[in-house]
C-alpha cells in the first residue's frame, strides 16, 4: 500500500481542486449469502483485511432469522481486535425497544472509542414510527451533559411514551453514526434528508446515483442541514481481471448483479470508474458487497486501494480516531 | 481428577463489576485475565436498567477475544426485552468467545425501570420469574433447531441464576445450570441447594444437572492471616448485600476447603470488594492454596464453559430430530 507523507505529496497546481475524497465500506453478511452462522474467525479476518485498506466502516447485516449472529454483539468484539474502522451494525425498529438499543449502540460507541454507527434497516414499522425512534434514540443520547452529568429524560410521543434516566454518559461520537438504506417513496426521501448520515444506496447507472443525490441534497437545507451532513453511499460489486475483457468474461459469467452498481475491469480501471463516480457526483463512495465471482475484499484492498491512494482520491492513513472523522461528518450538536 | 476429599473439584467464580462510577472496560479485560490465569471456570457482570454502566453482554462480548478459556456470563434481564433479541445476543456472545457464554437470567421489578420502555407496568416478582423461565427456553428450544444445519453450533451457553431471592427459585431449578446460593454458613447453603433439588426433581429433572455455587462477598483487604474477631475467622457474616467474608486470603482458603468437604456446594461464586486488590489476592494467594492441595484445576482441560463445569448439553431434552424427545 502506498502511504506517502505531506512532504512527498505531489505538488498541485494552484487553484486546482481537490480531488473528491472516496468513502469505502465492506459489507459482511450475517450468514445468509454465505454459510449459516459465520464464525467469528470469518469476522476478524474481514475486518482486518478492511480496516488494512482503511475503509471506513464495516457493516454488518441484521439478524434475520434464529441461528443468524447478532451484529451488535459481533462488533462489540472486534473492537477488541481492530483500532480504527468504523464498525455499523444493521437492526431494525420493529423488533426492539429504543431504550435498550439505544443503550447498546451508545456501548459500542464508548467500547471502540467513537467507532459505532446504526443502520436503521427497513421493517416493517410504518416510517412514521422509524423515525420517532430515532428521535427517542438520540433523546437518549443527548441526555447526560457533555461532561458527564446525567439528566432525567421524558418522551411522549404518538409511538413511545417513556421517562427515566439513561444508564450511559454521552458517547465520544456523541451519538452513533445514522444510516439509512434509501428507499423512492417521497417520506423515505424526507426521512433521509431529516435524519440520514449515511444514506446507503442501490442503482445500477451512474446518472440514476446522480439524480438520487442532487434530490435528497436539495432537501437537506429544508431540515436546516448542509450538503456535507450527508453521505451518499452505493452498494457495488467488482469483478477485477487482468485485462478488462476478462473481467468482463467473469462477470458475463455470474450474471447481472442484482441492480447493484457494478465495477468491471482491471484494478486500474475499477480505481478509475471509482474515483470518476464520485467526482461525477453519483456518490459518496460504495459499500462493496461480496457476490460469488468476486475475488474478495485481500484483491480490492491490494490491488485497487493503492492505485485510488496514488491518484490522491483516498486516504494513506487514518487521520482520525472517530467514524465520524473517517466519514467527514460534524459532531451532533449537544441538545440539552 | 478426584481431589483427595473425594468430592469433585472446586468450581470457582468471580464478579468483574468495577465499584467506580464509570466502566473502564480495560480493567474489565485485566480482571477476566487474572480469573482466567487463576483457573476460574467464569466471570460474572452485572446489570441492570436501574443504575448508571454499560450493558454488561457487550463487555463481556468485547472482553472474549482477549481471553481464551474462561466462561464469560454477563447478566441478561428477561421483564423488558424480546426473548428472541435476547437468546440472539447470548448466542453471539457464545460464537465470539467459541463457546464460553453464559448468562445470569434476571427480572427486573420496578417501575422505574417498566417506565424506561413504557409498555407495562412493573408485575408481581413470581409472575417475571416465570417469564424469565419461559425466554430460557425459548432460548433453548432455538439453539437446539438451529444446531442441525449449522457448522459452528452454538454451544449452549450456561444459565446462571442467583437463587437468593426466594422468587426465583423455582426458575432456577427447573432452568439453570449454575444456581448462586447465599449463606453464611454450610448448613445454610447446604439447604437450600436441598430445596433446589427436590424442586428440580418434582419438574423431572435430573438434580445434579444443577450447580450450586455458595456466594461471598470478599475482602482480603486485611492482610494475610489478620481478620477482624469474628469474621474471618469467625465465617462470614449476613450483611445487607449477602455474606461478606473479611479476612486474609489464607484463611478463605481454609474456609473454602472446609465448606467444599460438607458437599454443600459445588463451588464459589466470589464478588470482590476492591475489585483489582481482592481479585489479585484471590488469585495468588486463595487460589493458588487450593490448586496446591488439589482442590482446583491448575489448567483448563476443555475449551468450553460447559466442560469447566463439568455439564452436559442440555439438548436431549429440546431435540427436534431423530425422533427422540
Amino acid at each position: 500500500m502506498t502511504v506517502r507523507t505531506p512532504a512527498e505529496q505531489p505538488p498541485r497546481e494552484p487553484f486546482q481542486r481537490l480531488p473528491e475524497q472516496v468513502h469505502l465500506a465492506a459489507y459482511l453478511p450475517g450468514g445468509g449469502e454465505s454459510t449459516a452462522g459465520a464464525d467469528f474467525a470469518s469476522f476478524e479476518r474481514l475486518a482486518r483485511t478492511a480496516e488494512r485498506g482503511l475503509f471506513d466502516f464495516l457493516l454488518l447485516a441484521d439478524l434475520d432469522a434464529a441461528g443468524r449472529p447478532e451484529p451488535v454483539t459481533v462488533l462489540n468484539a472486534l473492537v477488541g481486535v481492530t483500532e480504527r474502522i468504523g464498525l455499523a451494525a444493521t437492526v431494525d425498529t420493529a423488533s426492539n425497544e429504543p431504550y435498550e438499543l439505544a443503550r447498546r449502540l451508545a456501548t459500542l460507541d464508548h467500547l471502540s472509542a467513537g467507532r459505532a454507527a446504526w443502520n436503521v434497516a427497513a421493517s416493517a414499522d410504518p416510517l412514521a414510527r422509524t423515525a420517532e425512534f430515532v428521535e427517542v434514540a438520540r433523546e437518549l443520547w443527548d441526555s447526560w451533559t457533555p461532561d458527564g452529568v446525567v439528566r432525567p429524560f421524558a418522551h411522549r410521543g404518538r409511538h413511545f411514551d417513556i421517562a427515566g434516566e439513561f444508564t450511559v454518559p454521552r458517547s465520544p461520537q456523541g451519538h452513533p453514526v445514522v444510516i439509512r438504506p434509501a428507499d423512492d417513496s417521497p417520506e423515505g426521501r424526507a426521512f433521509a434528508a431529516s435524519t440520514a448520515e449515511v444514506l446507503l444506496t442501490r442503482y445500477g447507472t451512474p446518472a440514476a446515483g446522480r439524480a438520487l443525490h442532487a434530490e435528497v441534497r436539495s432537501r437537506l437545507a429544508g431540515y436546516g442541514r448542509d450538503r456535507t451532513d450527508l453521505k451518499i453511499m452505493a452498494e457495488a460489486t467488482v469483478v477485477l481481471g487482468a485485462t478488462d475483457a476478462e473481467a468482463r468474461e467473469r462477470a458475463a459469467g455470474i450474471g447481472a448483479p442484482d441492480g447493484r452498481w457494478s465495477f468491471v475491469g482491471t484494478a486500474e480501471s475499477v480505481a478509475a470508474g471509482i474515483e470518476d463516480s464520485v467526482r461525477a457526483g453519483a456518490a459518496d463512495g460504495f459499500v462493496l458487497v461480496p457476490h460469488p465471482a468476486t475475488d474478495g475484499l485481500d484483491a480490492f484492498v491490494d490491488r485497487v486501494v493503492p492505485l485510488l491512494q496514488e491518484r490522491g482520491a483516498f486516504r494513506a492513513e487514518y487521520t482520525g480516531t472517530t467514524l465520524r472523522s473517517h466519514l467527514g461528518l460534524p459532531e451532533p450538536v449537544w441538545k440539552g | 481428577m478426584t481431589p483427595p476429599n473425594g468430592r469433585g473439584l472446586l468450581h470457582l467464580a468471580a464478579a468483574v463489576d468495577q465499584t467506580a462510577a464509570h466502566d473502564d472496560v480495560s480493567v474489565h479485560v485485566e480482571l477476566t485475565r487474572l480469573a482466567e490465569s487463576g483457573g476460574f471456570d467464569f466471570v460474572t457482570l452485572g446489570d441492570s436498567f436501574a443504575r448508571p454502566g454499560f450493558d454488561a453482554l457487550a463487555v463481556l462480548a468485547r472482553v472474549a477475544p482477549a481471553t481464551t478459556r474462561i466462561g464469560l456470563v454477563p447478566t441478561v434481564t428477561t421483564t423488558h426485552t424480546e426473548p428472541f433479541q435476547v437468546q440472539a445476543a447470548v448466542a453471539t456472545l457464545d460464537r465470539v468467545s467459541r463457546g464460553r457464554a453464559g448468562w445470569c437470567i434476571d427480572v427486573s421489578t420496578t417501575e422505574g425501570e417498566a417506565r424506561l420502555f413504557g409498555r407495562r407496568h412493573a408485575a408481581p416478582v413470581d409472575a417475571l420469574w416465570q417469564e424469565a423461565g419461559q425466554a430460557a427456553e425459548v432460548a433453548a428450544r432455538l439453539w437446539a433447531g438451529a444446531d442441525r444445519a449449522d457448522p459452528h453450533p452454538v454451544h449452549h451457553p450456561v444459565r446462571v441464576v442467583d437463587a437468593t431471592d426466594r422468587h426465583a427459585r423455582t426458575t432456577a431449578a427447573r432452568y439453570a445450570d449454575v444456581a448462586l446460593v447465599q449463606g453464611t454458613n454450610p448448613a445454610q447453603v447446604g439447604a437450600i441447594r436441598a430445596e433446589l433439588q427436590a424442586i428440580a426433581l418434582a419438574h423431572g429433572r435430573d438434580p445434579d444437572e444443577l450447580r450450586v455455587l455458595a456466594a461471598l462477598t470478599v475482602d482480603l483487604g486485611d492482610g494475610e492471616r489478620a481478620a477482624e474477631p469474628g469474621h474471618g475467622g469467625g465465617g462470614p457474616r449476613q450483611t445487607a448485600q449477602g455474606p461478606l467474608y473479611r479476612g486474609g486470603p489464607v484463611d478463605l482458603a481454609e474456609l473454602i476447603a472446609a465448606w467444599h468437604e460438607t458437599g454443600a456446594a459445588d463451588g464459589f461464586h466470589l464478588t470482590p470488594v476492591e475489585p483489582r486488590r481482592d481479585l489479585e489476592r484471590l488469585v495468588n494467594g486463595t487460589a493458588a492454596l487450593l490448586q496446591h492441595r488439589g482442590l482446583l484445576r491448575t489448567f483448563y482441560p476443555g475449551s468450553t464453559l460447559r466442560e469447566h463445569l463439568g455439564l452436559g448439553r442440555p439438548a436431549h431434552r429440546y431435540a427436534v430430530t431423530g425422533g427422540t424427545s
